[in-house]
């Protein structure tokens, strides 16, 4: 039921809104749902399952699962230290957590590729090592992990700063040591937090184009992430066969943020 | 003045307001009291048409508000946490009701700085147009709230909770500043409080309000003296419900002595005794001192009865120790059948 | 005697120490390599590179795109926070969902659904071919795609804050005898100016650098549809890496830009 208020112009905004929301967002992406059943039930299976398929959406979910839990711990730290410490420079690193927000993608893609290129500042010491950073898999995760991080440093920010040192402070009292409070206080208090954080990494990482095509190399079956094979496929005005994979990637991300999603509340229900 | 005709408001299933009836006539100074829950901010709000009723009539200087927005109801209204715009100064927050009105009716530069100065110089804030809300203590911006209501000159004034937010002495002081400018501008006021010493000493009627109806409206005296039910009984002057049985046109208690009532028929009842109705005197009684001590009204007396608790007035000279024995007289109460 | 909800101070030095490597290996070193790749033959080629035509009109393309992009979004973003924050009606928790879900999908998909539509074999590009009107790999698709990526940022910026701070001034206002305009204008709108800045930087930084989904709808003709982001991809793809790099650094130096402006206006609210 829609209350009277006191406060005009409901009507207006509401309109505006769905205005905005209908023709920017709502019709394009039913285009998405409905345009792959053009292929048939079986066109489409066959079209998200070729194995170069299968391989770019196993190398972009899993890359982005790895990076995201490769941000996990830097994140924390991170989060960590510019919460509960006062340094020199505490400023500038709180600054510097939202570059990979505010670079451009393509900006940073060409960044870590000049950087990660076996002959690039990090390359060069790598490559010494025997590891291959640029134009492989690793890569790829790299970049994901670069665009991911801020994601997972600002959910976990405001929850370790509203925590505060009263809930330490009585696991001392209690008699833990300072490794049992953080273990048994702190860090489950930030479980919801991380998970999600994680999940937004996640979630961004998955669809990631603009730095990653750059340090990727891009050969099929191997270093080929499956946004690439959506424009390969408008470049040879597939349409149907270009949504369906649009489509299956959508699904399979809301898939995996569903998981993510149980686990928090199971985290969260854990903490309460 | 302002007249309430069966106003009903459902929020989403729950009535917040269940058929509410008042009128106040002009130069009224009237408080709404009741438990949170009761309704009394939502008629209120329904009152300056911040909120919309199902059903019902307002009624103020005899037009109908049906069709009236808030903004061109022209009531003041005082916010519970006052609502300042936080963003102005003082000045700017009490000239807003001026400076926003069509180009016609809006006073000029020079006239909206005086009145504005006229208006913080009556709320005793004078000098204090520059500051910004947060620079004022809450005794201020409570002023400045009035100020700002205060600048469009209604006719009505209507305030929510208006001491609050006060803390117990500055809440006092300003009681009486308030009733005294409601007199002096002569408006038509009415005020939320769930507070029965802020209504009983500053209004001349109070409306009591429960479960979204007004269940009695009448002046302070009568509402002690006769509360229209069980609920306004208790709900005022501290009294405590003491089981009874009636016959023969008195009340009967155990352990105390038998009071006459009116007008109640037989049988059994609830009867509402505050500390000024029961009367405890030295000397061998049923009753014993349970707790005395001296606080700045007075001596304030427990005394437990067949295993009750009761406050009780001590008679003048008597200084009560604990343990004592003592009489107690029951001068007066209210009766309601059980 | 150390308190007894701090570590140890060699630990804290270690934990700091990690924090600070991590940060400048992983999120300043890029920066900086842009930047260094950029200026590897000094000023000159840096200079050349951003007066070409091509460049200029990737610069323009740019600019212009934001300028239609960003005020749409501010515009329906306003909206949709006010409706949201100060109102209740059915159906405000999906519209919150949806008002969130551009960031939850593939810049590639961002552009894909508008070549779904609007392309050669969309639903509506053969209708509007016929009548002239192109769409993808034209101006109109490039606008489209860039106000969907941006789409939330100005909305999820105040929908908090509007929330926070309730409806009470805005009633305050109504009976004083506000209008709606006036109510928002003087009341609303001062509260709510730096976080609606901040949101606005935010949605202009993504809309001047997205690449993604601009790339599937450009169609990257030279000086024609190609933005600034895109014409790097060409610059790099044709081995002109100092000139990639140079247009690369003008758009790091909006980044930074707008970090700092962010980070000014964080304090200012």
């Amino acid at each position: 039921m829609r209350r009277r208020s006191a406060l005009p112009g409901l009507g207006l905004a509401l309109g505006v809104t769905w205005l905005w929301l209908g023709l920017i967002v709502l019709v394009p992406l039913a285009a998405l749902v409905l345009r792959p059943w053009e292929l048939g039930l079986a066109g489409v299976w066959a079209s998200v399952t070729e194995p170069r398929v299968v391989a770019a959406l196993g190398l972009s979910f899993g890359a982005a699962l790895g990076a995201a839990l490769v941000d996990l711990p830097l994140g924390l730290l991170i989060a960590w230290v510019v919460v509960r410490y006062r340094f020199p420079g505490r400023r500038v690193l709180d600054a510097a957590i939202d570059l990979p927000f505010a670079l451009p993608t393509a900006v940073a893609g060409l960044a870590l590729t000049a950087l990660y290129a076996p002959n690039g500042w990090l390359g060069a010491p790598l490559a010494a090592m025997g590891v291959t950073v640029a134009f492989t898999p690793l890569g790829v995760a790299v970049a994901l992990a670069f665009v991911g991080l801020p994601f997972v440093v600002r959910m976990v920010e405001p929850v370790l700063r509203d925590l505060g040192p009263e809930a330490e402070e009585a696991a001392a009292v209690l008699g833990a040591t300072r490794w049992q409070a953080w273990r048994r206080v702190v860090l489950p208090a930030l479980g919801p937090a991380l998970v999600s954080g994680v999940a937004l990494a996640f979630a961004r990482a998955v669809g990631e184009y603009g730095s990653v095509i750059f340090i990727a190399g891009n050969r099929p079956m191997e270093s080929e992430i499956a946004p690439l094979l959506i424009v390969a496929r408008l470049e040879q005005y597939d349409y149907a066969g270009a949504a369906a994979l649009g489509l299956a990637m959508l699904l399979l991300s809301f898939a995996f943020l569903l998981v993510f999603g149980v686990m928090q509340r199971r985290l969260r229900r854990g903490v309460m | 003045m302002i007249e309430v005709r069966g106003l009903h408001l459902r929020y989403g299933g729950v009535a917040a307001l269940d058929g509410v009836d008042l009128a106040l006539r002009a130069g009224e100074f009237v408080a709404l009291l009741g438990a949170s829950g009761s309704g009394k901010t939502t008629l209120l709000r329904s009152l300056a048409g911040l909120e919309f009723p199902d059903a019902g009539q307002v009624l103020i200087e005899g037009r109908d508000m049906a069709a009236v927005p808030a903004r061109e109801r022209g009531v003041g209204f005082v916010f519970q946490n006052y609502a300042l715009f936080r963003h102005m100064t003082v000045f700017e927050n009490i000239a807003f009701g001026l400076r926003i009105r069509p180009r016609g009716q809006r006073p000029g530069r020079t006239e909206i700085a005086r009145r504005v100065e006229e208006l913080l110089a009556l709320v005793r804030l004078p000098g204090m147009g520059e500051r910004h809300p947060d620079q004022l203590s809450g005794g201020q911006r409570q002023r400045v709230a009035l100020a700002r209501a205060l600048a469009i000159e209604p006719r009505v004034l209507l305030l929510d909770e208006p001491f609050g937010a006060l803390d117990a002495k500055v809440r006092k002081e300003l009681r009486h500043w308030l009733r005294g400018l409601h007199d002096r501008l002569g408006l038509t006021s009415l005020f939320v409080t769930h507070d029965q010493d802020e209504a009983l000493e500053l209004a001349d009627r109070v409306a009591v309000m429960r479960d979204g109806r007004v269940v009695q409206f009448d002046t302070p005296e009568a509402l002690l003296a006769a509360p229209a039910d069980a609920g306004v009984a208790g709900f005022l002057g501290d009294a405590v419900p003491v089981d009874c049985v009636v016959r023969e046109g008195r009340a009967w208690f155990e352990g105390l002595p038998p009071v006459e009532v009116a007008g109640v028929k037989g049988g059994k009842a609830v009867a509402f005794l505050r500390p000024v109705d029961l009367l405890a005197e030295a000397g061998a009684g049923e009753a014993r001192v349970a707790a005395a001590r001296q606080d700045g009204r007075g001596v304030r007396l427990t005394v437990e009865v067949a295993g009750m608790l009761l406050e009780a007035t001590p008679t003048p000279g008597w200084a009560p120790r604990r343990g004592e024995a003592c009489r107690v007289t029951v001068l007066a109460a209210r009766v309601f059948p059980a | 005697m150390r308190r007894p909800t701090e570590e140890a101070p060699w630990l804290r030095w270690v934990l700091c120490l990690a924090a600070v490597g991590v940060a400048l290996l992983f999120l300043v070193l890029p920066l900086v390599a842009v930047f260094a790749e950029a200026f590897r033959r000094g000023w000159g080629p840096v200079a050349k590179s951003l007066s070409d035509p091509d460049a200029l009109a990737a610069v323009r393309l740019t600019l212009l795109v934001a300028a239609i992009a960003v005020p749409v979004n501010l515009v329906g973003g306003v909206a949709a926070a006010w409706a949201i924050a100060k109102f209740d009606f059915p159906g405000k928790r999906l519209l919150t969902v949806l008002i969130e879900l551009p960031f939850s999908v593939s810049p590639v998909i961002s552009g894909l659904v508008y070549v779904l539509v609007f392309g050669a074999q969309g639903w509506l590009g053969p209708w509007l071919e016929e009548r002239g009107v192109q769409v993808v790999f034209a101006l109109p698709g490039i606008v489209l795609a860039t106000i969907f990526v941006t789409f939330p940022f100005v909305a999820r910026t105040l929908i908090p804050l509007m929330q926070d701070q309730g409806r009470t001034e805005e009633e305050a206002a109504a009976t004083l005898g506000a209008g709606g305009w006036a109510m928002f204008r003087r009341v609303t709108l001062p509260n709510i100016r730096w976080a609606l800045l901040s949101g606005v930087l935010l949605c202009n930084a993504r809309a001047m650098g997205e690449f993604g989904a601009v790339s599937v709808v450009s169609g990257h003709v030279r000086g024609e549809t190609n933005t600034m982001p895109l014409h790097v991809e060409i610059l790099y793809n044709e081995y002109q890496f100092v000139a990639a790099f140079a247009v690369a650094g003008l758009l790091a130096l909006l980044a930074l830009v707008t970090l700092g402006a962010k980070a000014v206006l964080e304090r200012a609210g």
